[in-house]
């Protein structure tokens, strides 16, 4: 039983080393690497990559992505929680609404973040049915600012937000909401004083869920956002193709990567069991 | 407060589903601008017509359909491997897979392959872009067959053992038909992230595997194009209609 255990393994073991383990390996070996002259990578050691994230640039653009995915998880928590509640009281059709919100997940990302483009740029939807209303004469810049970036991050990662809230607003006890109300309290107290906190596993879980994707967004500011709005991302991306700086690209993906990871090992310590 | 709620839910929805609608709705649209002139299908059959869409397009099948071969295979004997007794180095490697940035995995991919091939006479191209997506996949297909291995009674492979099945023969008769609607539903999931996937792919993609998403990208950034609400739609439809369908293989 033992030995056919093992041979089962050997093939996944393989694919995780060539695409997970060894490519983070090298992207850790590389950033304390120098710029080669022609790309690449070249000796000697250096934590000058590093050094380099601090300088107030690089700052600015770190600082900009944890704001905007800041921003964006608040959003997505204050439109998702009714949502959650809804969902999770409207009896047998539960299964049917949770799809519903499943559902946009599962369809290309690229082209629900298109379809905004659609509605947002200049001779887009938008600017269009207003101007033929005679609302406006000039269209208005809708596109490619942080406002954009953000409603395409919410309209993205909604569906992270709704699932963990669900899954604890539908085990939450009525009796206890239904005590609440015969103790004298008002519906806002009973949302403030006894809703919320019993769901703050599900709003840490979604938190999260919902802040790690945005923080390391790249598709949805590249598109919405324009060369205006670059976030660690972008920054990530730029590196390793038009500047060529891959050390840097290195350092500026493992900042990000602990930055997630360190957010997620906080989560299951302190013992989420919805992540 | 079950009304205010309701109504809220509605709009919810509609900030979900709206813009694609939109979109659906404009691809059948006359005008190449964004004025409705009349119901067309042009745009349909245009894309018929545009060489760069179709071989993109047979290109992301090639890979998608490779790469969820390869990912539902080798997941498929992992999670078998790992409901056994589990393996806390596989396991966490597939949970760090699953929360690295896109866009990490794509440039760390990208450092990884140049260097190997700094060894071997290789160029990026589909290969690579198989071997990426089988491994971004891989935890997919893995989670969802652990969840059913686990509804699975061991008595049911001990009785086969008993009766003096071969460890592989009991495994091929009796596991793999109890696990055949989630193999299905795995390898439907892993199409989907593949087929769909533009930050990882425009990474490790060489100059002659070009895929859909890279070009929807291409024409996305050009500016507004009809063609591309059409393929946007058709995509959707598909997409949409294998994770219905997945979704209930799972829950069979």
């Amino acid at each position: 039983m033992k030995r056919l255990r093992a041979w089962f393994l050997v093939p996944s073991a393989v694919l995780v080393i060539i695409t997970v383990i060894a490519p983070l390996a090298i992207v850790c070996v590389y950033s304390l690497l120098n710029r080669g002259a022609y790309g690449g990578v070249e000796q000697p050691f250096t934590a000058e990559n590093y050094r380099r994230l601090w300088d107030p640039l690089y700052g600015f653009i770190l600082w900009r992505s944890f704001w905007i995915a800041a921003v964006s998880t608040v959003i997505c928590l204050v439109l998702g929680f009714p949502l959650a509640m809804f969902i999770a009281s409207s009896g047998d059709k539960k299964n049917l609404y949770l799809s519903l919100v499943i559902l946009p997940f599962w369809t290309s990302f690229l082209i629900r973040t298109y379809a905004w483009m659609f509605l947002l740029r200049d001779t887009g939807l938008i600017n269009t049915a207003l101007q033929a209303l005679g609302i406006i004469h000039e269209p208005l810049r809708l596109l490619y600012n942080d406002g954009a970036v953000i409603l395409g991050l919410v309209y993205g990662f909604l569906p992270f937000m709704v699932l963990p809230l669900y899954a604890i607003l539908e085990r939450l006890d009525p009796s206890l909401i239904e005590a609440s109300a015969d103790l004298g309290a008002r519906p806002r107290e009973t949302l403030f004083r006894v809703i919320l906190p019993l769901c703050a596993p599900g709003i840490r879980a979604g938190t999260i869920l919902v802040f790690v994707p945005c923080l390391g967004t790249y598709l949805t500011s590249d598109l919405l956002g324009g060369s205006k709005t670059i976030l660690i991302g972008n920054l990530v991306q730029n590196q390793f193709t038009a500047a060529r700086d891959w050390p840097f690209g290195a350092a500026a993906s493992l900042a990000l990567m602990l930055a997630a990871t360190a957010m997620l090992f906080a989560a299951r310590r302190s013992g989420e069991e919805l992540l | 407060m079950k009304r205010t709620l309701a109504l809220y839910a509605v709009a919810a929805y509609a900030f979900l589903h709206v813009p694609l609608l939109i979109l659906a709705v404009f691809s059948f649209n006359a005008s190449r601008f964004t004025v409705w002139q009349g119901f067309s299908v042009h745009w349909y059959a245009a894309l018929a017509q545009d060489r760069e869409l179709i071989e993109s397009a047979v290109n992301s099948l090639i890979i998608a359909v490779a790469a969820t071969a390869l990912s539902t295979m080798i997941g498929t004997l992992a999670a078998y491997a790992l409901w056994k007794r589990g393996s806390v180095w596989i396991s966490g490697s597939m949970y760090l897979s699953l929360v690295t940035p896109e866009i990490i995995t794509g440039v760390s991919l990208l450092a990884f392959f140049q260097w190997v091939f700094r060894y071997l006479n290789l160029q990026l191209g589909l290969h690579t872009v198989i071997v990426a997506h089988a491994g971004f996949s891989l935890a997919y297909v893995v989670v969802v067959i652990l969840a059913r291995l686990r509804t699975f009674d061991p008595a049911l492979e001990e009785a086969a053992l008993d009766l003096g099945a071969t460890e592989i023969g009991a495994f091929r008769s009796v596991v793999v038909p109890f696990l055949a609607p989630a193999i299905a539903a795995a390898a439907m999931l892993a199409f989907t992230v593949s087929i769909d996937d533009y930050v990882i792919t425009s990474l490790v993609a060489g100059v002659d595997s070009q895929t859909l998403p890279m070009t929807i990208y291409a024409l996305a950034r050009r500016g507004v194009n009809p063609m591309l609400n059409a393929v946007s739609t058709i995509i959707v439809v598909l997409l949409g209609a294998m994770v219905l369908i997945s979704e209930r293989l799972r829950r069979a």
